[in-house]
C-alpha cells in the first residue's frame, strides 16, 4: 500500500531525512521509532503529502504523492503530531467537516461521524466545543477525524502522546484491531507500544533507517537476548561468578545484585541461538547451590534502541 | 455557486463550499464577528453623520457614507483577514487541512470567500442608512447600489492582500501591520495630497500612472454610479494576484 523509495528531505543545509526506503502492506502495522528530531515526523509529513520530498518517491495505493496527490490523499487518514483541531468547533461539527472534505454527504456523513464517535469513545462530548475538552479528548477527536472515512492507510504521529494509561491501552488495541485490514504507520517513543501493536518496527536515527524488523528480531539484537539469569542463596558472589565464567557456552558473567544473602548473576551466551544449551549448562554448574530463580532472558527493546541510536551518535562524534 | 455545482467540477466547488462554511461558522462562533460588526457600524455611522456632515450637505446622496470606506477598511479588513492562515499555521490545523484530498487553491478560495461573505454581511447591515436617505429625500438608488458593489470589491481587494500577508507569518499582529501598510500604499497613491505633490514634478503621465494604482481612483467610478469594466478588472486582478501569491507562499513554506 505504501511504498517509500530513497526519500530525502533537506531544510536548508540540514538533511532531516536521508535516503529512507521501506514498504508497508495491508495487514501490517509499522512502528516508527527514533529519538526526538530523528526525522520521524518529517517522513510522515512527506508520506501524507503535507511537505514535498527533496528527493525520492512516495506511492500510496499505486498513486504517486507528488504527481497525483488527490487520489493518494483520499486513501490516507492522518493524525498529525499534537493532534490539531479547530478550537471553535464542536466535536460533531469538526468531524462532519472532515467527513465532508472526504467527500461524504447526507446520510453517509452522519453514519461516518457516529461510527467514528463510537470508535473513539467521544459520545459524552459530542456537542462540546473542542477548546473546552481535556487533552485526551482533544487527541481522540483528532484521531476520530483520521479514521472517519475508514481509510486503507493510516498514518499516526504519536497517537498515544498525552493520554492516560487506560486511553493508551484503548488506542493501542484499536490500532491492532484496525491493523488487520489496513496499512498503518505510527510513530512513538514508547517501546512497549511496539510490542503491543506492531507487526514490524523501524528505528530511524538522524534521518536514516538503522534497524528494520519484527519486534522479535529487534529484541534479538539486544546483548541480553538469550542470557540466563540465575539467583542463588547462601553463596558468595565471587564463587558464583567464578564457576559460571568457566562454562564453555558462556561469554561472560556479571553479578547483577546481591541482597539478603542472595546473589543474582547474569550469564551472557556466546552464540545467538537459544536452544537452551546455556540454561542447561548453568543448571549443571549450579549443582549443590540452592537455586532461587533461573530463566532465559528475551532481550529488551529499549536496550536495542539505546545501543543502536547511542552507538550511532558515538560514531558520528568520533568522526 | 449553484451554477458551478451543476458542472463537472462539482467536487472542487463542494470542497470550496465546505471550507467556506466552516470558516464563516468560525467567525460567528467567536466574539470577533460581533465585535467587528458593531465597531464597523458605529464607525460608519460616526463618519457619515458627524465627520462626513451628512445633514449639512442637505443632499439626498450617500457620498459622505462611501468616501470613508477606503479608510475604514484600511484597519478593519486586515483585522478580519489576519487570522486566515496565521492561525491555521500557529495551531497546526494547516497540516490537517492540506493533507485532506483538496487542492491548496480550493482551500485558499474557500477561506477567502468566507471572509468576503462576512464583510458583505457587515456591509449589508448598513442598510438603515439607505432607508434614512430614501426617507429624507429621493436619492439615485442606482448610484447607491453601484457604490455598494464598489465598496465590496474594495473590501475584497484588501482582504486578498491580507490573506497573502497572513500566509507569510504565524503571527497575526505582523500580518495585520504588513497588510495595513500595503493597503495604505494602495490608498495613498491616489490620495489628493499625494497626487498634488507628484503633479509638481510636471509630469501628468506619472501622476496618472501612479493614481491608476490607487483604490481611491477606481472606487471613484463606482461611487459616481459608473460600472466601468476597467475598475472591475482592477479590483479582480488585485484579488487574483494576491490569492495566487498566497498559494505560492504556502507552497514555499511547505517546501521548507
Amino acid at each position: 500500500m505504501i511504498k517509500v523509495e530513497n526519500l530525502s528531505k533537506s531544510f536548508g543545509p540540514k538533511l532531516a531525512v536521508d535516503g529512507v526506503s521501506f514498504t508497508v502492506e495491508r495487514g501490517e502495522v509499522l512502528g516508527f521509532l527514533g529519538p526526538n528530531g530523528a526525522g520521524k515526523s518529517t517522513t510522515m509529513r512527506m508520506i501524507t503529502g503535507f511537505i514535498p520530498p527533496s528527493d525520492g518517491r512516495i506511492t500510496v495505493g499505486g498513486f504517486d504523492m507528488v504527481a497525483n496527490p488527490i487520489p493518494a490523499k483520499r486513501l490516507i487518514g492522518y493524525l498529525p503530531e499534537n493532534a490539531p483541531s479547530y478550537a471553535d468547533m464542536t466535536v460533531e461539527g469538526f468531524l462532519s467537516f472532515a467527513a465532508e472534505l472526504r467527500g461524504m454527504r447526507g446520510d453517509a456523513r452522519k453514519k461516518a461521524v457516529s461510527r467514528a464517535i463510537e470508535m473513539c469513545f467521544l459520545e459524552s462530548v459530542i456537542y462540546q466545543s473542542v477548546d473546552t475538552l481535556s487533552k485526551g479528548y482533544r487527541h481522540r477527536t483528532c484521531f476520530a477525524q483520521s479514521i472517519i472515512h475508514d481509510p486503507d492507510v493510516l498514518i499516526l504521529d504519536e497517537p498515544t502522546d498525552g493520554l492516560d494509561p487506560n486511553q493508551k491501552h484503548e488506542v493501542r488495541s484499536l490500532i491492532r484491531r484496525m491493523g488487520a485490514r489496513k496499512a498503518i504507520i505510527f510513530s512513538t517513543h514508547i517501546l512497549e507500544e511496539v510490542d503491543a501493536a506492531c507487526t514490524r518496527a523501524i528505528i530511524i536515527d538522524r534521518g536514516r533507517i538503522v534497524a528494520n524488523g519484527t519486534p522479535e528480531e529487534l529484541r534479538h539484537k539486544s546483548e541480553q537476548s538469550g542470557a540466563v539469569l540465575l539467583c542463588v542463596s547462601g553463596q558468595p558472589s565471587g564463587a558464583v561468578s567464578e564457576r559460571l565464567n568457566h562454562l564453555s557456552s558462556a561469554r561472560r558473567t556479571t553479578i547483577v545484585k546481591e541482597e539478603n544473602g542472595k546473589v543474582w548473576a547474569r550469564v551472557y551466551s556466546k552464540s545467538k541461538n537459544t536452544d537452551g544449551e546455556l540454561a542447561r549448562n548453568v543448571m549443571q554448574a549450579a549443582q549443590g547451590w540452592s537455586v532461587e530463580e533461573l530463566h532465559t532472558e528475551e532481550g529488551r527493546l529499549d536496550d536495542v534502541f539505546r545501543s543502536i541510536t547511542l552507538s550511532e551518535t558515538a560514531k558520528e562524534v568520533s568522526k | 455557486m449553484s451554477f458551478c455545482c451543476s458542472c463537472s467540477s462539482c467536487c472542487s466547488c463542494g470542497n470550496i463550499k465546505t471550507i467556506a462554511k466552516r470558516e464563516l461558522g468560525g467567525y460567528f462562533a467567536s466574539p470577533v464577528a460581533y465585535v467587528f460588526i458593531v465597531i464597523f457600524l458605529l464607525l460608519t455611522g460616526f463618519f457619515t453623520f458627524m465627520a462626513g456632515g451628512f445633514f449639512e450637505r442637505s443632499q439626498a446622496s450617500l457620498e459622505s457614507f462611501f468616501t470613508w470606506h477606503a479608510w475604514l477598511y484600511l484597519f478593519l479588513v486586515p483585522a478580519v483577514g489576519m487570522r486566515l492562515w496565521a492561525e491555521e499555521r500557529r495551531v497546526g490545523t494547516l497540516e490537517l487541512l492540506l493533507t485532506m484530498p483538496i487542492t491548496t487553491l480550493e482551500a485558499i478560495v474557500g477561506k477567502f470567500l468566507a471572509s468576503w461573505a462576512f464583510l458583505a454581511i457587515a456591509l449589508f447591515l448598513t442598510f438603515p442608512v439607505v432607508i434614512t436617505v430614501n426617507w429624507l429625500g429621493s436619492p439615485d438608488n442606482g448610484v447607491i447600489l453601484s457604490a455598494y458593489i464598489g465598496s465590496l470589491m474594495m473590501a475584497g481587494a484588501y482582504l486578498a492582500i491580507t490573506s497573502m500577508t497572513s500566509a507569510m507569518t504565524r503571527n497575526q499582529v505582523v500580518s495585520f501591520i504588513i497588510s495595513v501598510v500595503l493597503c495604505l500604499f494602495l490608498i495613498l497613491c491616489g490620495f489628493p495630497p499625494v497626487t498634488n505633490l507628484l503633479s509638481r514634478l510636471d509630469s501628468p503621465r506619472l501622476v496618472e500612472a501612479v493614481a491608476a494604482l490607487s483604490v481611491l481612483t477606481h472606487f471613484d467610478g463606482f461611487a459616481k454610479g459608473v460600472l466601468d469594466s476597467r475598475d472591475i478588472i482592477y479590483f479582480l486582478s488585485i484579488i487574483g494576484f494576491s490569492l495566487f501569491t498566497t498559494g505560492v507562499i504556502i507552497r514555499s513554506h511547505r517546501a521548507g
